[in-house]
């Protein structure tokens, strides 16, 4: 009886007790304590996350570093691969643009009748200034031919083979040309050297010749056909114990940059060899 | 060979004049390896096509070449100790020779070369670079005359 009158007690208690604290957390009494207590767990929480994040990563992070060196590999092959479009790309406009040049300097002198070659090669020999182009006898080509550019004469065909030619630059030690001074109207030599350089020989002393003077092809002799650019007199000499006024000449062509030329096919070159006399001993 | 020379070589100029001239050089280091007795046929074969290919007459480059295969290999039995010293002495030589015979021959033909302009601002800086290709080929047809000639005691 006494047991039962015990445990009845206990009860009441704890229902009193709880009932209580059940009042006052309703009451608002215990939300500062809650407070604490949630601050408490979301760190603990904040914290036991953070660890397993990092402990997930450093498990994890190896397959991720293979396939991003993966994706960066592949990534790398796709940009070596467009900068090799660019590039061929750049060859083609430069192509492009090099051959709009020589139409539209072939539109300016219909007369002639032009055919395209691209410079394959240069001479062995560092003596000598000849290039090598890829059109040959099968194209047309003849020995003798001259050759240009959109900016002016370059040469003329030296030999030629089934598909491929030689041809002597005017720069070349034997070359030697007869120009005309466009502004003095008159006739001179224009000579190569070994150093690639060319000048004027053979200038007559009467004649008044200015720095900047146009030079062009006078088309003596039958080996060019007149009134083709060759560059620009500078440097003139004139010394008074000479017989002639020799120049410098600035041509209007860079030798070392040539890619595509003109042969200039209509152009028979002509053999006045018969006509010179015979010098008799 | 003749096809890198005038499509590459002859484009790369040392102080815009002289270049390399990668025939003589392969024909010395191929001259200088001790069991190679075709250097002569090689010679004559690398002389008429270059004189085929330049305007220079073929006759020019046939003699130079010989001449120096001829020194080449008179040098290797001499000199057999020393190979890279005997490679840059017959690549010096051999320039020098070549590079005076094809001026002498201009001059001949009517070209108004001057030989002391010629040899200074031409094959002053076409020496330079054959000998800057002596080592690289000499190492390159070592190993060839090895792989070719089955040469077991190769140092």
């Amino acid at each position: 009886m006494k047991t039962r009158f015990s445990r009845s007690l206990q009860t009441t208690i704890i229902f009193l007790v709880v009932g209580g604290i059940l009042a006052l957390a309703l009451g608002g009494f215990f939300s500062s304590a809650s407070a604490s207590f949630g601050r408490s767990l979301i760190s603990a929480q904040t914290w036991v996350s953070t660890r397993y994040i990092t402990i997930r990563d450093f498990f994890n992070a190896p397959s991720d570093i293979a396939s991003l060196q993966q994706r960066n590999a592949q990534l790398e092959s796709e940009i070596s691969g467009l900068q090799a479009q660019v590039i061929q790309l750049q060859q083609q406009l430069t192509d492009t643009q090099v051959l709009a040049a020589l139409v539209d300097f072939s539109q300016g002198s219909p007369e002639s009748v032009y055919k395209a070659a691209s410079v394959i090669g240069r001479d062995p020999s560092p003596f000598l200034h000849y290039i090598i182009i890829n059109s040959g006898s099968n194209a047309g080509l003849r020995r003798g031919m001259p050759v240009v550019t959109n900016q002016g004469l370059i040469g003329r065909v030296d030999a030629v083979i089934a598909d491929a030619a030689r041809v002597q630059l005017v720069t070349d030690p034997s070359s030697a040309i007869n120009i005309r001074l466009q502004n003095a109207d008159t006739d001179a030599i224009l000579v190569g050297s070994v150093t690639g350089d060319i000048a004027i020989e053979m200038i007559s002393q009467d004649v008044d010749v200015q720095e900047g003077d146009v030079i062009l092809t006078s088309g003596l002799g039958g080996n060019y056909p007149p009134d083709l650019l060759v560059g620009q007199l500078f440097n003139l000499r004139k010394r008074d114990y000479e017989l002639f006024q020799t120049a410098s000449v600035q041509s209007t062509v860079d030798f070392s940059r040539l890619e595509i030329v003109l042969v200039i096919m209509n152009f028979k070159p002509i053999d006045i060899t018969p006509l010179v006399p015979e010098t008799t001993p | 060979m003749l096809v890198i020379q005038m499509a590459v070589v002859s484009r790369i100029p040392l102080f815009g004049l002289g270049y390399a001239d990668l025939v003589l050089v392969t024909l010395a280091a191929w001259s200088l390896q001790e069991r190679v007795e075709t250097s002569w046929h090689w010679a004559v074969i690398a002389g008429l096509l270059v004189g085929w290919a330049s305007a220079l007459p073929w006759i020019v480059p046939v003699i130079g070449y010989l001449l120096m295969v001829a020194f080449a290999r008179l040098l290797v039995r001499r000199i057999w100790q020393a190979p890279l010293l005997a490679m840059f002495v017959i690549v010096f030589f051999g320039s020098l020779i070549f590079h005076l015979l094809s001026a002498l021959t201009l001059q001949l033909l009517g070209s108004p070369i001057l030989i002391g302009d010629a040899l200074s601002v031409v094959t002053l800086p076409s020496l330079m670079l054959n000998l800057f290709l002596a080592l690289p080929l000499y190492a390159i047809f070592r190993d060839l005359s090895v792989w070719v000639y089955d040469i077991e005691d190769y140092e």
